[in-house]
């Protein structure tokens, strides 16, 4: 069930998504930066947390669910450091992502070839 | 050849193959799902071992990351992204492929300025706003005494 819940959420969710990309001609830098700018407000609000509970990684793997943590890291961080860790909240409730992004991002960077244009 | 923006976007409606919305969402839903059904595995996978919510769903994040650059640097990310559309684009392996993919185009152009700066030319923004945003709403929460 708990498979299903996240098939659904993540499906509902890219689907959406897709109308965005074919009706509003938006690049997917400006999709990705507005979801997770959205991830931030919506949970913000209190409401990101019942699509969490509901859909698991449905609701986490897709980058609203990368706002949504960083807006959980900042109100851990306010609700244990006050205002320093309105800085420091968000980062650290990132950080996995993050420093994955960057660390495997240059390691694959490196090891790979760039794509052959010629061939496509 | 001089064309205006209306007369090129004439040009490239007519150019582009027909594909209706209904048969991308359903491609981006079902990629985009299966995507999010492998994340709930693996978060399982973590949780099994013993780890918390927050930490399972960290674990997750960096073990869906690894899996996007992989595929992106196999140059498999980009085949399956031709059907999927957003189904690859907005899951985090999407920004996993948004990081390598420019990265390892512009890494003749050196180590520091070609590959490294590339590497940020989307997930620089993302975390700009992203980072930008949790802060933003961090003193929100700090000044109505949260």
């Amino acid at each position: 069930m708990e498979y299903l819940n996240a098939f659904i959420t993540g499906g509902i969710i890219c689907a959406l998504s897709q109308i965005l990309i074919d009706k509003t001609k938006l690049t997917p830098a400006r999709i990705l930066v507005s979801y997770v700018v959205l991830g931030v407000i919506l949970q913000g609000f209190g409401l990101y947390q019942n699509i969490v509970d509901f859909g698991g990684a449905g609701a986490t793997v897709p980058l609203l669910g990368f706002g949504y943590s960083l807006a959980k890291g900042a109100a851990a961080g306010v609700a244990e450091k006050g205002l320093l860790g309105a800085f420091t909240g968000g980062v650290s409730g990132a950080a996995g992502g993050i420093a994955a992004a960057i660390v495997f991002g240059c390691l694959f960077a490196l090891l790979s070839r760039p794509a052959d244009k010629s061939g496509n | 050849m001089n064309l205006t923006k209306s007369e090129y976007e004439r040009l490239y409606q007519k150019k582009s193959p027909d594909s209706p919305l209904w048969k991308d969402m359903l491609w981006a839903g079902l990629i985009g799902g299966a995507i999010c059904t492998v994340g709930q595995l693996v978060s399982n996978f973590y949780k099994g071992r013993g780890l918390d919510t927050d930490g399972a769903a960290a674990a997750t994040a960096i073990t869906m990351v690894f899996l996007g650059a992989l595929l992106t640097g196999l140059h498999l990310y980009d085949k399956l992204a031709k059907h999927a559309g957003a189904g690859t684009i907005v899951p985090i392996t999407g920004f996993a492929n948004a990081i390598v993919s420019p990265a390892m185009e512009f890494k003749s152009e050196g180590l520091v300025l070609g590959m490294a700066a590339k590497l940020f030319v989307i997930a620089g923004p993302v975390l700009v706003y992203g980072i930008s945003a949790s802060v933003i709403y961090g003193l929100l929460l700090f000044w109505m005494g949260g």
